[in-house]
């Protein structure tokens, strides 16, 4: 296949004090790829989100976005971030905006659209993720799973080339887990690029074209779901999937 | 003159209420204009000492940065480490004896109290902004928002909501701390009490009047913000937006009971 390489992470090690958080990452996504990253918590999967999106700064290494890297200096970091979206564990939905207005500030500020146009726009995303008859509460009115389609469709309304997904689902009991996944789900089927931070291993192993495990910082072992689930060949990832599975 | 305190006092308001009303007018005026100047110095200066800085910057801006902070941080504690009727003194008799500087008492008076509000209301800014979860600016920037989009549609907002008790706090503050200004001659409040009073040697009945003034000011304006925040918070509520309008969202149905009266 010789799709285009979307992102591409060389040799990315992030460090907070002495305490090393990611040790020399190597991946790559190209376009329709959805990415699960799976590990243990505190094996450094959200830095390597947060890196990606520049909200986090990589100590060394470089990461290439269409071949441009964008951890050099004068690289215009709101440009960047408008073209890949970010879905955060805790939602941060704009708290003083209706559910509509927080999916159209950032078309009409950032990408300079006309008012109307935004509005049609963002009714379609949240048309798609169903929230449309909210579009007049304010975040504090929502549930979290109502939240966190509000922030799916937020972030699809800026038309990412790439979206990132930090746990999203985290933050979520069990039936709001559900329609956030769902939605995630169909998105998938279309085609949107995703790399994605999760600990739902049922929805990896089934939706996601490739599998990455890290370890202490480290990626362990990756390849796709069902090597990964099936027939890992790194004892840690064995171990780690064992607790997973046994309930 | 009256020989009962409430016939003196009667007698007091009867004669001098233009008086009263005047200083009364003039205490308002300084003190909302103040308070309003003070909270735009306020953000001014809040807004400058949240400015994230990056290692990438280049050094010319953090310098640049380092120095506006330092000296708006000597700003700050010099103001509000002294008192105002010192400052009031020193920078209008000061300013004309030492530079030859003869500002009218009116922009003195503007001048010392904004610009004492201003220091106050630096670090509650700061304090607002910093109260907002950094969640709201990672929302922003994930968006593709730069500082001043986020600051300006996200986190000013909010913070200003959050900062509007101590808004409301420095403005009655600010009715009641003018009589300071009465030491340069501004005719407020307490400069036009003091003058009633020495008339006529009632100096009780006088600042009586003077005080439960002082408090329905203070009072009405308390009022007035906290209906302002109230309307700030917008409605509990929110509509349902349904596409099609001959289906009922469950839970908006209102039973009318029609039905039983058919039967």
């Amino acid at each position: 296949m010789s799709r285009e390489e979307v992102i591409r992470i060389h040799h990315l090690s992030k460090t907070f004090g002495k305490n090393v958080v990611l040790r020399d990452i190597d991946f790559s996504v190209c376009a329709g790829d959805v990415t699960c990253i799976i590990g243990a918590s505190g094996s450094g999967k959200s830095t390597l989100l947060r890196c990606l999106n520049l909200l986090e700064t990589p100590t060394t290494g470089e990461v290439y976005f269409h071949g441009q890297d964008i951890t050099k200096n004068g690289i215009d970091e709101a440009a960047y971030r408008s073209k890949v979206g970010m879905v955060f564990q805790s939602f941060n939905l704009f708290n003083n905006m209706t559910v509509l207005d927080n999916c159209m500030i950032g078309q009409i500020k950032v990408l300079k659209k006309k008012k109307a146009q935004a509005r049609e726009s963002a009714l379609s995303f949240l048309e798609k993720v169903g929230m449309a008859p909210y579009i007049n509460a304010k975040p504090r009115q929502l549930s979290g799973g109502q939240k966190q389609r509000v922030a799916i469709a937020r972030a699809l309304a800026m038309e990412p080339e790439l979206l990132l997904f930090d746990e999203p689902t985290s933050a979520l009991d069990p039936q709001m887990v559900g329609e956030v996944l769902d939605v995630m789900k169909k998105l998938a089927q279309e085609g949107l690029t995703m790399i994605i931070v999760t600990h739902e291993m049922a929805f990896a192993r089934d939706v996601s074209s490739h599998v990455v495990f890290m370890s202490d910082g480290v990626i362990a072992e990756e390849g796709k779901p069902d090597q990964i689930f099936n027939h890992p060949r790194n004892p840690k990832t064995t171990e780690f999937l064992s607790r997973f599975m046994r309930g | 003159m009256p020989q009962d305190f409430l016939g003196r006092i009667w007698y007091i308001l009867d004669n001098n209420w233009m008086s009263f009303l005047t200083g009364a007018v003039n205490t308002m005026i300084i003190a909302i204009v103040s308070t309003l100047i003070g909270c735009v110095i306020g953000f001014a200066v809040g807004l400058v000492q949240t400015i994230p800085l990056n290692k990438k910057d280049n050094p010319l801006k953090k310098g640049v940065l380092y120095l506006v902070r330092l000296i708006l941080n000597i700003y700050v504690e010099v103001f509000r480490g002294t008192p105002m009727m010192a400052q009031a003194m020193f920078i209008y008799f000061g300013s004309s004896a030492v530079f030859g500087i003869n500002m009218s008492m009116w922009f003195a008076a503007f001048f010392i109290v904004s610009i004492n509000t201003g220091a106050y209301m630096a670090e509650t800014v700061r304090g607002g902004i910093l109260s907002i979860d950094p969640g709201q600016t990672e929302g922003a920037k994930a968006i593709g928002m730069n500082h001043v989009q986020t600051m300006t549609y996200v986190i000013l907002p909010q913070a200003l909501r959050n900062i509007m008790p101590q808004i409301g706090n420095n403005l009655v503050i600010n009715i009641k701390d003018t009589c300071v200004l009465s030491t340069i001659g501004i005719v407020e409040l307490t400069y036009t009490t003091r003058s009633v009073s020495g008339a006529l040697y009632t100096y009780f009945e006088a600042f009586s009047i003077a005080m439960v003034i002082y408090f329905i000011l203070t009072f009405a304006c308390s009022r007035l913000l906290r209906m302002w925040e109230k309307r700030m918070d917008g409605s509990d509520n929110y509509d349902l937006a349904t596409t099609d309008t001959l289906a009922h969202t469950s839970g908006l149905y209102k039973y009318t009971g029609r039905e039983e009266e058919r039967d």
